[in-house]
This record gives structure tokens, C-alpha cells and sequence, in this order.
């Protein structure tokens, strides 16, 4: 049986946050998920918003942790090299009310200090976004908020983590968590697995209260929150340059007209309360309600412009704040309850992580092997959109995969797809994500064949066997010709 | 090698494959096609069925035998013609026209070129662009996607098939895979007609008892790995759902044949400005779009039903792309073009004095015993009587030459008296 000295449950941006965090020392860590690929949960469908950290008042564990994520997010991008943009929020009113409420949110935000917060009036308003409703008459505006893709983020974290020594099992439910007599945690996954540890970090999203529970911990329960999200093409990617929020509700920051890194747009999330962990469908009413309030702000916003949607699902622990810590089983620490701003969030909260572990016993000392440093895929649409062609061809010589269109949409190339599974992602979505192949405006109709035939060549795995998350989802089932399904 | 060309024709389609021809016809030299596939031919590949060239070559021919005649006219021609070659950008600079190309030979290259035909075809809409709502499992793809895989690839998508939407590449799919011996539940169509021309519906469904649900769409998705069934509901006359009227339906895999879009993506990098109706670009009765040099044609332009007009209008397209690069290409303030009564779209949006120009139209609904006609200043310069007009069969005349500067109006209506 493999021994570490931690083992984190759970590849969202979360785990893998603390993973990265953890393999700067000399210890073993390791990473169980029990996803065939990180960032498959929560982590994957959401707003990809850096928030500012005025929402939530001063004294929570959950605002302390977005204000210090925040201002990690510079080095980060430096050292991982994923897309991140300081684009800035702006919250709308459009009555005096909701004026008041943009006030005690800028009170708010200024007692968490946040910097550069501003009232901006209307005339400013329209220079700065020209296509928002002419009906609001006042904003508060977050120059410090932040756009990213989440998926790119956590893979980059993941990506560095390996590279630095950390140990990572996907496929690998956690089933059963036993304490041994020597202090030593043992973890057995649905599939045999075996490994033991002296720490367990619980990041396991919408099921860390099962996870705590395994441990014997029940002290908290996870509620999953859904919201449904609708992702605009690329035509109308300029409606907006900044996040758009209208004043929040109770429940939620409300519905946002959100752009991109990527030049997309993004209208949603819903906040909706609901009992299972597993229902990620879209539905009629959302996208209906989404568009109301979105269009409420910028009535530019057309249905016709959907290319694609999803919902995720925020877990929300007892007592809506951040779970952080150590429990009533000794080295076992939860990470739980990671509702927005959790995105946000996730470096400080590692840091934070670090923190409880060192002071709970475990010695840390920085490798001299450490590398920060990650390689970032070379993407023709970078170039395009620059349109710096001369350098593409210079950065690109002597690979011709590079010369070879996969996604027509997105411009992917085959050197693009290739690096990704090379980076470990082997299925239909995993290779979407990790490069966009399919995520543009034809949803995968040109690309699908051409990223099954790159993946069969280099994994081995038959077309007909490669699925579009994992077992049960195969994209194309019967090669014709062997049987089904004449047989 | 030089890359300030003559022509360049993006897309080797059918349209692409036509205009090429017709340049050489025309005397034009140093003309070439870019076509991002490995192979020329379009669409036209994955078509393995009949029915292609009725008009034109006078025989029904497959989708590839119909591209075949006219690889091999090309193949006389002195066009370059540029395979594995992706034109990624397009745009204006300093008057000239350039693009910027990916291919797996030569890798990047940018070309100048004086007059650009686009000939990029269309996409199929998917299921985020009609918003079905519910879970997003494996085994929901556009028909065409299945069509590649069946006809090209050798895979078949599954076992127990769903339509949704009744396009003609839908049916054509729903006999396809019957003959495969899979199990096709039905075909949904939202509208009370069928979208596809009426020998599909005949030949596709009623010949192998494919049920045909008009005035229903799919209102859920259900299966959280793979599709495992959907929910159908019948829409009331303002396309509204019906939700007393309602049934669930099991399947594996659900296909997508819910419309085409041509694809414009380069053509607006380039400036130039679509129609909202077609959603290709404007164009005057030369096929010239809103940007002296680029002309369109084929589905890129409009969708087609018949691939035969596709290559008479890529022709028409690449005589007057002739012309342009030999400057003798003088119209000047044309004739507008106005849509009236019961007309979905209509191009050119501008006709030439002095010159009689083919017309392409789409009625909005089915009309029985109708006239078309076109009318100015009261006077009517055309007229035609229909039986039946149907959204899914194109219409196109020949308007004769006209003088003078006031518009013409294009309408449906009643016999006038
Ligand atoms: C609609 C929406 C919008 C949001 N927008 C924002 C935003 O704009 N900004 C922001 O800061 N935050 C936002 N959030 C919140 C943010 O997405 C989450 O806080 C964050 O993704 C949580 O990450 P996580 O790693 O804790 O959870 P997850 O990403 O869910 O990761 C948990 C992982 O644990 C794995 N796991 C579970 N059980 C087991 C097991 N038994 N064995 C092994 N592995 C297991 C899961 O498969 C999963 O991969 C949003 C959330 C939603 C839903
Ligand atoms: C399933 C189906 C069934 C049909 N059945 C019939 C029938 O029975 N009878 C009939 O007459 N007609 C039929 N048609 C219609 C006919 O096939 C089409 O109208 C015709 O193929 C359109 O020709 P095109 O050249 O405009 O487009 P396409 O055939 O789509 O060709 C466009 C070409 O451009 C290339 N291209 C696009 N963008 C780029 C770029 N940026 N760089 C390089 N290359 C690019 C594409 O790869 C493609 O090869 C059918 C069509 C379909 C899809």
C-alpha cells in the first residue's frame, strides 16, 4: 500500500489548488477524484468570476478568503499561465432603493477592503458600457473583479502539482476512509484501491459531508444550489466588457451578463435550491428567467445568440459559510462547503489549508526542485486574434500539428489536442475543455470525429470505446460491420 | 511563390467546384481553391443517396458522382487547387483582399488576392441553439454528424434513433439507418408541415412506416452518461407547448435536423454585412457582397435544396468575379429589391437596368393556388402561378431586364381580376 503524508479528496479547484500549494515542499501528496478527469465537478460549471469581495459582509471565513484569493490571481497567471483579466464588476441600480443597496455594499466593501471601489453615476456609466439599459442610474463599480476560465485555471494548478511531484489517481471513487492504530488514515476506493496517509484534506465539493461522514464526522450537511448558465456566440462578444450585476437577492449575487476571457458572453447563474446532487439539467423556466434579467440590463441580449448551456451545482454547507479545518478526527481537514466565491477563493484557502496542516504537525520544507512554472499550449487563436502571424509560424516550426486544423470554430489544432492528451485528458470533454475543441458555435459537429481519431491514435482506446465523460457516455457506439446491431 | 494572386475561392464544395470552372471558361488565370478537407467535394461526400443533378445533367446522380463530374472539369482546369488548406482569416487591408491560410503542407501563409468568391457552405444548427432543455448526456449529435460517421467513417451512432426536426438531412438519415437495421422511433417537427422537400417524406419515412410528429417538439432530455429517453409535447398554433398533450419516448441517440446556417464567420471578419433572413451576406444581382471584390454563392449565400442551382449560381457568381478582375464590372445605382407578402427571404437585394437577373426566394408558410408576382409602380413585370408553394422548396425567376431607378416589389397573393 502507497503511503502519503496527504491525500486530498477531490480534483475541483479546491483540491487541486491545495495540491498545487502542498507540492512546492518535500512531503508525498497525493489527489483521489473520482471523476476520469479534474475539474469535472463544480469546478467546471461556473460564472469564472475573480470576485471583488464586497458581497458578503466582514467576519465570514468565506469574504476574508475571496479578498486574499483576489490579489493572488496576478502571480498565478504569471507562474501557471492561464487567461485572466482584470475586467472589473459592475453592479447596477435602477431605483433609488436599489441605489441605497449599491451604498451599504459599498460601505460593505470598504470595511472588507476592497480597493478602488467607486459610486459611478450615469454619464460615466455609458462611456464605460455603452450598451446597458438607459433606464439604470447608477452603479457601484469593482475595477479589481476578474474573468477566467475555471477549467483552464484548475488544470493548470493540477498540470503544475504533477510536475511537482504530486501524486494524482482519477476513476477512484473514496468509498471507505478506516483510522489505524498508528494514527494513519487508510482510503479504499469502489474500485480496490489502497492507500493510506496521515492527513486527509476533504475538498470533495457536493459530497464532502459524505466524505466527513466516512470519517464518522456528520457534523454538516451539503444542500446543492443550482444554476443554470447560457453562453452567447462569440458575435456578440463585445456587448459588454465588464461583469454586469443587477443588486444581489438574499440567495445569490443575482443574474449577470458576464464576458469572457475567451471574447463570449455569459448570462446566468439561477440560484435554486434542490435535493439531488446529480440533477444537472437545464430547464425552460431558467433560461426564460435568465434572459429576463439579463436583457433587464442590456436589451441587446438575443435568445438566438445561444450556442450552448449547463447548470452546476453549489455546494452549500450548513450555515453558509466556508468549512475549513480540523474536526473531531484527528488529521482529517475539511475543505467543504466551498460555495461562490469559491472560484475565487481557492488560492488563499490552500494557503489557509497549509496553515491548519502545519499546525497540526506536519513540517513543511520547500523543495529546491520546485518549479512554479507551467508551459502554456500554444493557441492559433491567440495569434488570429492579434493576428501575429509571424509569430505563430516562428513559434510553431518544426511541429506540423500545428498546421492542422481540428476545431473550425474555435481554431483548435491538432498539435493543440495532441499536447492536451498528452496532459492527461482523455475524453471527448476533457479534451473540450482543456483546449476548446467544441465549444464554439457548431457544438462539435466538425470536430467530434477528428478529436475521436487524434485520441485513438494516441491512447489506444477504440473509437467506440471513447466517452464523453466517463463510463456510460461513448459518443459513437457500434463500429458497422461487427455485429450491433444486425446480431 | 508569389502570393498576390488573382482569385481565391474559399470552399471546394459544389459552389467552389463551379466557380472555378466558369473562371477558366472566362479566361481567367491564376485562380485557386482552398478547401480545409482532405478531399474536394463538399458536402456532397457524405450524400451517398440519389437525386443529384436532375436539372442540370439531366440523370439522377449520388452526391459523389455529381461532385466527381465536376472535380474532373476542374482537374482540366489550370486552378491550383489547395486541399488540407484552411482559410482562417479575412480581411481588408490597404485595399487588398487578404487571407490568411492554414495548411498541413505548407503551413501558414498569407495571400492577397484581387476579387474573393466564398463558397464556405453552412453549418447545422445544435441543440443549444433551440435551447432543449434537460440533462446533457452522450448520444444528442446533428444529422449530418451521424451521416459522416455512417457513410464515411463506418459507425453507427446507436440503436434506438430519435428526429428531431424534419430537414431533409434528417429523413434522408431516417431511411439510412433504417436500412442499417436500426430501430428510427420517429421524426418530431415543431411546425404543422414537414420542413423537407416532399419526395424525402414519401421515400424516408412513409415507405418505411416512420412515424412523423407534426406540431411536437422535444421538451425534455433525459439519461445522465447516455440519452435514455426524451419527453415529446405537442405545440398549440402559437407554438406553444400543449403540456397536457405529452409522452416520453426511449432512445439511445437523438439527431439534430433542425436547419442550416451558412457559415459567415470570415465573410464578417472581412466587413461585409449579412442578411438577417438568410443570414448570408446582402448581395446585388452580380453575387457581390457589401465588399467590392467578394462575391458568394452556394450555401454559404442562401441554403440550397438542389445542389444543381448551387452550381448555376456559383457560376453566375464567378462571371462577374470574370468581369470584376477584368474591370469591366461598371453597375452602378441599381434597383432595389423589396420582399412583400408571404416572402421569407429574397436575393439580390439590388438588380442592375438594362440586364434580366435570376431571383431565389423562400415563402413563409405552405399556400395553396398562388400567384407570384413582381410588381412596380403598380405595373406587374412578372407573374407566375403556383399550386403549392412550400418553405422547403426554393423558388427562383428570371426577372426581366428593366430600366429606371424605382423598386420592385416581390409578393404572393390572389389571382388578380
Ligand atoms: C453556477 C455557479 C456559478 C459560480 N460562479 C462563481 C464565480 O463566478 N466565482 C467564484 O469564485 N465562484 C463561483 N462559483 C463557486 C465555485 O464554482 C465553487 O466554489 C468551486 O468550484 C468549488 O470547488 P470544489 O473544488 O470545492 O468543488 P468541486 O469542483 O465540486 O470538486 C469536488 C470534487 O470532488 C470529487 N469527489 C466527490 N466525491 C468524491 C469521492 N467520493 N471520491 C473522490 N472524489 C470525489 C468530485 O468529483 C469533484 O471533482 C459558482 C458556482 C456555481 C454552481
Ligand atoms: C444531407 C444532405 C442531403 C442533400 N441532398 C440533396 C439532394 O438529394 N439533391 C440535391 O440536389 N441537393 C442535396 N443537398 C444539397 C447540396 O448538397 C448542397 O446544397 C451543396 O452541397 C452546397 O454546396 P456548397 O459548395 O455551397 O457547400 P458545401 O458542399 O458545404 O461546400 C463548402 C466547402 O467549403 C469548405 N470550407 C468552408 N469553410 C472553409 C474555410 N474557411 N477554408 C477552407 N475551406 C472551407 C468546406 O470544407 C466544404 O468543403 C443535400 C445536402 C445535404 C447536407
Amino acid at each position: 500500500m502507497k503511503h502519503f503524508d496527504v491525500i486530498i479528496i477531490g480534483a475541483g479547484v479546491t483540491g487541486a489548488a491545495i495540491a498545487r500549494q502542498l507540492s512546492r515542499y518535500s512531503i508525498k501528496t497525493a489527489i483521489i477524484e473520482k471523476e476520469t478527469d479534474v475539474s469535472f465537478g463544480t469546478s467546471k460549471a461556473n460564472s469564472g468570476i475573480i470576485h471583488a469581495g464586497f458581497h458578503s459582509p466582514p467576519g465570514m471565513l468565506k469574504t476574508e478568503l475571496c479578498i486574499k484569493g483576489n490579489r493572488s490571481f496576478d502571480i498565478l497567471k504569471e507562474e501557471l499561465g492561464f487567461s485572466f483579466e482584470r475586467r472589473g464588476e459592475l453592479v447596477v441600480a435602477f431605483n433609488d432603493e436599489e441605489l441605497q443597496i449599491l451604498k451599504n455594499l459599498y460601505a460593505q466593501g470598504i470595511k472588507n477592503r476592497v480597493h478602488y471601489l467607486e459610486l459611478i453615476g450615469t454619464a460615466r456609466l455609458r462611456e464605460m458600457e455603452p450598451n446597458l439599459s438607459e433606464d439604470i442610474i447608477g452603479a457601484l463599480y469593482a475595477p479589481t473583479a476578474g474573468i477566467v476560465e475555471p477549467y483552464e485555471y484548475c488544470f493548470s494548478l493540477i498540470e503544475n502539482a504533477r510536475q511537482n511531484g504530486v501524486a494524482m489517481f482519477v476513476n477512484e471513487k473514496v468509498a471507505v476512509i478506516a483510522k489505524q492504530l498508528f494514527g494513519n488514515f487508510v482510503i479504499e476506493t469502489d474500485s480496490g484501491l489502497k492507500v493510506s496517509a496521515r492527513f486527509i484534506v476533504n475538498a470533495a465539493g457536493l459530497h464532502a459531508d459524505e466524505i466527513a461522514s466516512l470519517a464518522g464526522i456528520t457534523s454538516f450537511a451539503i444542500t446543492p444550489r443550482k444554476g443554470e448558465e447560457y453562453l452567447l456566440d462569440r458575435r456578440v462578444g463585445n456587448l459588454v466588457t465588464r461583469i454586469i450585476f443587477p443588486v444581489p437577492t438574499k440567495d445569490s449575487k443575482g443574474m449577470l451578463v458576464i464576458p469572457t476571457v475567451e471574447g463570449t458572453v455569459m448570462v446566468g447563474p439561477t440560484a435554486e435550491n434542490i435535493n439531488e446532487k446529480d440533477n444537472f439539467s437545464t430547464t425552460r423556466e431558467g433560461l426564460r428567467c435568465v434572459f429576463e434579467n439579463a436583457k433587464k440590463m442590456i436589451p441587446g441580449i438575443r435568445l438566438h445568440d445561444v450556442i450552448t448551456s449547463f447548470s452546476g451545482l453549489r455546494p452549500v454547507a450548513t450555515g453558509d459559510d466556508f468549512i475549513i479545518g480540523t474536526t473531531s478526527v484527528q488529521g482529517f481537514i475539511n475543505a467543504a462547503g466551498i460555495q461562490s466565491p469559491g472560484l475565487t477563493a481557492s488560492p488563499a484557502i490552500a494557503q489557509h489549508v497549509e496553515d491548519i496542516l502545519v499546525k497540526e504537525g506536519l513540517s513543511l520544507k520547500v523543495k529546491s526542485s520546485w518549479n512554479p512554472k507551467r508551459t502554456p499550449f500554444i493557441k492559433l487563436r491567440h495569434s488570429i486574434a492579434t493576428r501575429d502571424y509571424a509569430g505563430y509560424i516562428k513559434n510553431t516550426a518544426g511541429n506540423p500539428g500545428y498546421n492542422k486544423l481540428v476545431c473550425r470554430c474555435e481554431n483548435i489544432t491538432e498539435a493543440e489536442v495532441t499536447e492536451a492528451v498528452s496532459r492527461g485528458h482523455t475524453t471527448l470533454d476533457g479534451i473540450k475543455f482543456a483546449t476548446r475543441a467544441g465549444m464554439g458555435r457548431c457544438q462539435g459537429s466538425f470536430c467530434t470525429y477528428r478529436v475521436l481519431k487524434l485520441l485513438e491514435q494516441q491512447t489506444g482506446i477504440p473509437i467506440e470505446k471513447i466517452t464523453k465523460k466517463g463510463g456510460g457516455s461513448e459518443i459513437i457506439k457500434f463500429p458497422m460491420g461487427k455485429g450491433a446491431p444486425h446480431e | 511563390m508569389n502570393n498576390n494572386i488573382n482569385v481565391a475561392i474559399i470552399g471546394g464544395g459544389p459552389a467552389g467546384l463551379a466557380a472555378a470552372c466558369t473562371l477558366y471558361e472566362q479566361g481567367i488565370c491564376d485562380v485557386h481553391i482552398f478547401e480545409r478537407e482532405h478531399v474536394l467535394g463538399g458536402v456532397l461526400f457524405q450524400c451517398i443517396h440519389n437525386g443529384f443533378g436532375i436539372h442540370h445533367f439531366k440523370e439522377e446522380l449520388t452526391g459523389p458522382e455529381y461532385a466527381e463530374r465536376y472535380i474532373q472539369k476542374v482537374n482540366k482546369t489550370d486552378t491550383f487547387v489547395h486541399t488540407d488548406t484552411a482559410v482562417i482569416d479575412l480581411y481588408r487591408e490597404n485595399e487588398a483582399l487578404t487571407l490568411v491560410l492554414l495548411g498541413s503542407k505548407e503551413g501558414l501563409q498569407v495571400f492577397t488576392a484581387r476579387a474573393v468568391i466564398l463558397a464556405m457552405g453552412c453549418r447545422e444548427r445544435n441543440r443549444g441553439n433551440i435551447n432543449i432543455p434537460g440533462s446533457r448526456p452522450a448520444g444528442i449529435m446533428t444529422a449530418g454528424f451521424a451521416q459522416r460517421m455512417v457513410n464515411l467513417e463506418g459507425y453507427l451512432p446507436g440503436k434506438e434513433i430519435i428526429i428531431l426536426g424534419s430537414g431533409d438531412i434528417g429523413l434522408i438519415m431516417a431511411r439510412r439507418l433504417s436500412l442499417e437495421g436500426v430501430n428510427v422511433q420517429g421524426v418530431v417537427e415543431i411546425q404543422p408541415f414537414p420542413g423537407g422537400l416532399t419526395r424525402n417524406i414519401v421515400q424516408c419515412l412513409n415507405d418505411f412506416h416512420i412515424p412523423l410528429y407534426l406540431s411536437h417538439t422535444i421538451s425534455n432530455i433525459f439519461g445522465k452518461q447516455r440519452i435514455d429517453s426524451v419527453e415529446i409535447t405537442a405545440i398549440d398554433n402559437q407554438l406553444e407547448p400543449d403540456t397536457k398533450n405529452r409522452f416520453t419516448l426511449p432512445c439511445d441517440t437523438l439527431l439534430l435536423s433542425v436547419g442550416l446556417v451558412p457559415e459567415n464567420e470570415l465573410s464578417v471578419k472581412a466587413g461585409v454585412i449579412l442578411d438577417e433572413a438568410t443570414r448570408g451576406p446582402v448581395v446585388d444581382a452580380n453575387c457581390m457582397t457589401t465588399v467590392p471584390g467578394i462575391f458568394a454563392c452556394g450555401n454559404v449565400l442562401h441554403v440550397h435544396d438542389i445542389v444543381d442551382y448551387v452550381s448555376e449560381e456559383a457560376a453566375r457568381a464567378a462571371r462577374t468575379a470574370a468581369q470584376f478582375v477584368n474591370k469591366s464590372l461598371t453597375d452602378k445605382d441599381g434597383i432595389r429589391m423589396l420582399a412583400g407578402n408571404l416572402v421569407r427571404y429574397m436575393l439580390p437585394t439590388k438588380v442592375y437596368t438594362g440586364k434580366p437577373t435570376i431571383v431565389s426566394l423562400r415563402p413563409i408558410t405552405p399556400v395553396e393556388d398562388i400567384v407570384l408576382y413582381a410588381k412596380r409602380n403598380g405595373e406587374i413585370v412578372y407573374k407566375k402561378k403556383y399550386q403549392k408553394i412550400l418553405p422547403s422548396s426554393m423558388i427562383q425567376f428570371e426577372l426581366p431586364a428593366l430600366s429606371g431607378i424605382e423598386p420592385v416589389e416581390v409578393f404572393f397573393a390572389g389571382e388578380e381580376t
